[in-house]
């Protein structure tokens, strides 16, 4: 469903990104792991071009293309193919809530205004902000944005939702809403969802498989339990330790 | 002579049906800079060569001249290089001058409003899939006018008062007609203060209008 091949990226001399391969498969939630400045969130952003990778393919459903050639029309359809969700959530600022969510609907005339709208309150339900939906985003919590945005995420249909630390930026105790939005929509697989995080636990809980990245590679990718309870490599060995507090059983 | 203010009132009663010439001139200058001035701020936004370098100067020059010079320029001076630029009227000359002068500060003040919008907007709007193009017309230009709105206020308050320079090229607008009666009169106080009266109030008026649009404009802040 998803194909990243040999994917590469540099920031002026820097290489952010040295060649990264990785696949998830339909309704699959993969947690992408790492310490910061490992080229987590800009692999994630490199798969709808928000960064232009200079070589690599990406495969997204039925839209593959390669960095080095591609047409506009191509990349519009690979931004079509996926949503992103932001640390800073980044809602429409001057929009409610509602017109977040359908804003995309209309823009591509995916559905009338009316569809869209009763789509849209749909959507809130699913995140718990029915109540909000004309309400402008200046008024609501970091946790309530970020569940519009995820609404607003869902609303495009797209075969993966990319998640860009989607927790970092809020209040400790508003993790938690967010987290079980998230897990709601994860535990349906319906959609792939690629989240980079720093939760270890919840990524330990919900991810079907888990990506450790160290300088612009992938060190080391298995299934939660692998990559938690018997990681193969020292580096991922260390990461994990300083993160994961220790489990008591009584 | 002391000061009349029956007379004061009586060149008021005279000279406000003068003041639709001065809206018409600052309205019509402020439509057309509004425009050249959005386009020289997206070409500066999207950094378009040659016309970014064109824009430049442009900004430049229109920023530095007297308004007064560079309505001079334009009524009495192109006609000499341009025979076809005789057959302009002063009204028509004032707008081009005050517009062309305006559209270098409107862009700067577009320009400015765009910058203030958060990068995040446009990411996000690439991040569901929605076009730039729309982006533009629907999420980013919104709130970088909103960002603008009182800088934009502001010029417009200075192009009604700019207008007053039509005269000098013969138009006869308020202040014109309150210099023609003074100067049968010879009660100079009385008539200039009658002026001063109008744009003292039109330009209350027009903070207060200002002030409303503002108000709106920010309920989703």
């Amino acid at each position: 469903m998803l194909k990243i091949t040999k994917l590469r990226k540099k920031f002026g001399d820097l290489e952010v990104l040295k060649g990264v391969d990785l696949t998830a498969e339909q309704g699959q939630v993969v947690a992408i792991l790492g310490s910061s400045g490992s080229g987590k969130t800009t692999l994630l952003r490199c798969l709808n071009f928000l960064e232009i990778p200079e070589e690599g393919n990406i495969k997204i459903g039925d839209v593959s293309i390669d960095a080095q050639s591609y047409s506009s029309r191509e990349l519009n359809l690979l931004r079509r193919q996926s949503a992103m969700v932001f640390q800073h959530y980044n809602l429409f600022r001057n929009r409610t809530c509602l017109q977040n969510v359908t804003e995309s609907l209309l823009a591509n005339k995916v559905m009338d205004r009316k569809n869209a709208e009763e789509y849209g309150i749909q959507l809130l339900r699913k995140v718990g902000l029915e109540d909000k939906k004309d309400v402008y985003p200046s008024k609501l919590s970091g946790g309530q944005q970020q569940r519009v945005s995820i609404a607003r995420a869902l609303a495009v249909k797209p075969r993966v939702i990319l998640f860009d630390e989607p927790t970092s930026a809020l209040d400790p105790e508003l993790v938690a809403e967010v987290l079980n939005t998230i897990r709601a929509i994860a535990e349906t697989h319906t959609t792939t969802m690629l989240i980079v995080t720093h939760e270890m636990n919840f990524a330990k809980e919900v991810a079907d498989k888990v990506v450790f990245m160290e300088q612009g590679k992938i060190l080391e990718e298995g299934t939660p339990g692998q990559i938690f309870r018997l990681p193969k490599n020292e580096r991922t060995r260390q990461f994990l330790s300083r993160y994961l507090v220790p489990e008591y059983n009584i | 002579m002391a000061f009349d203010i029956k007379y004061m009132l009586d060149v008021l009663r005279e000279i406000i049906p003068y003041t639709p010439i001065t809206l018409f001139l600052a309205i019509a200058s402020m439509f057309l800079a509004g425009i050249l001035g959005l386009g020289i701020a997206l070409v500066k936004q999207f950094q378009i060569p040659v016309l970014e370098q064109i824009a430049a100067v442009y900004v430049s020059f229109f920023r530095s001249i007297p308004t007064i010079v560079e309505l001079f320029l334009i009524y009495y001076g192109l006609p000499q290089i341009f025979p076809i630029f005789s057959k302009m009227e002063a009204l028509s000359a004032t707008i081009l001058g005050l517009s062309l002068k305006n559209a270098a500060y409107l862009s700067e003040i577009f320009r400015a409003g765009l910058l203030s919008v958060d990068d995040g907007q446009m990411e996000a709007c690439i991040g569901v899939g929605i076009s730039k193009v729309y982006a533009y017309q629907h999420i980013i230009l919104p709130q970088a006018f909103q960002n603008a709105l009182p800088g934009m206020s502001n010029t417009f308050i200075s192009l009604i008062k700019e207008s007053s320079l039509a005269f000098t090229l013969g138009l006869v607008d308020l202040f014109a007609q309150a210099k023609l009666i003074a100067s049968d009169s010879f009660r100079f106080f009385e008539a200039y203060l009658a002026v001063a009266a109008i744009f003292w109030v039109l330009v209350v008026v027009l903070t207060l209008l200002q002030q409303h649009l503002e108000a709106y404009m920010q309920r989703y802040r």
